[in-house]
């Protein structure tokens, strides 16, 4: 069914979460480790550091996997939650459009922030 | 396809709120759904303030409108939330594959109740969010 196989996917999608939020967590939030990949200063979100991290292709590519999986483990699990409400077939089908669309739509503005801010970070460092 | 039969939801918010004699672990399950609509709320804001840096604008850092106190209260809340939404998380990943709940016991007089059997669990993963709330406390404490 695909309910059950959605669901295996929210799952799956958490425990992905689990590393990919947990590295950022790590790096902007924990005492002994928020220097990682911050070589200017001690504030790890500063705009320096933050241009040092959209340079790396690594972060790069993590900053898009990390939006994916963290938009569908989200609008899937509220979906979940206004379901349980027991909503007429239609109500459910627009409720699962409109969250296809703001979840595809945040995809795409973030995507494209992650890739443009990255060829800044570039452009920066040769310039 | 086949139909799907519905029923009437007659508990109402209830529903959602209402651990009832499921035990303690219902209601951390509670908490769990409500952190994570409050990192959801979050999230989406944050991927529009963080997708204008592609415009130059970081209003996170330096003079920018959200680096005052009152935002870093509030990272830190979104920190505590994501903690406890990770660490019963992965209780409630372990509890759905079939772990820490025990094996399957004949129904025989005086029943014995599973309900407890993940109580260590729920401890054991309660206590981990208390060291990363200290940990990150800390860390926005010194900052």
């Amino acid at each position: 069914m695909n309910g059950t196989r959605y669901w295996t996917w929210h799952m799956t999608a958490g425990v992905v979460l689990l590393f990919l939020l947990g590295l950022h967590m790590l790096i902007m939030h924990m005492v002994g480790t928020a220097h990682w990949f911050a070589p200017y200063g001690t504030e790890p979100d500063s705009l320096q550091n933050s241009l040092f991290r959209d340079g790396k292709l690594f972060f790069t590519v993590t900053y898009i996997l990390l939006l994916g999986v963290a938009l569908y483990h989200g609008l899937y699990g509220l979906r979940t939650i206004l379901f349980e409400l027991t909503l007429k077939p239609a109500t459910e089908k627009t409720i699962t459009a409109v969250l296809l669309i703001v979840g595809v739509g945040l995809f795409g503005l973030g995507t494209w922030a992650a890739v443009a801010a990255h060829g800044i970070a570039l452009a920066g460092a040769r310039g | 396809m086949a139909e799907i039969k519905r029923y009437d939801n007659r508990l109402g918010i209830w529903g959602w709120l209402g651990g009832g004699r499921w035990g303690v672990e219902r209601y951390a399950y509670i908490l769990h759904r409500i952190t994570g609509l409050g990192i959801l709320f979050y999230f989406l804001l944050h991927i529009v303030v963080t997708s204008l840096r592609a415009k130059g604008i970081y209003l996170w850092a330096g003079t920018g409108f959200l680096h005052q106190p009152i935002f870093e209260l509030g990272e830190y809340l979104v920190f505590a939330a994501f903690a406890y939404h990770a660490f019963n998380g992965i209780r409630l990943v372990l509890v759905e594959l079939g772990f820490a709940v025990g094996k399957p016991i004949e129904p025989v007089y005086p029943y014995k109740t599973s309900l407890n059997v993940q109580r260590p669990l729920l401890v054991c993963m309660m206590i981990l969010t208390a060291v990363f709330l200290a940990i990150g406390g800390y860390a926005a404490l010194i900052e």
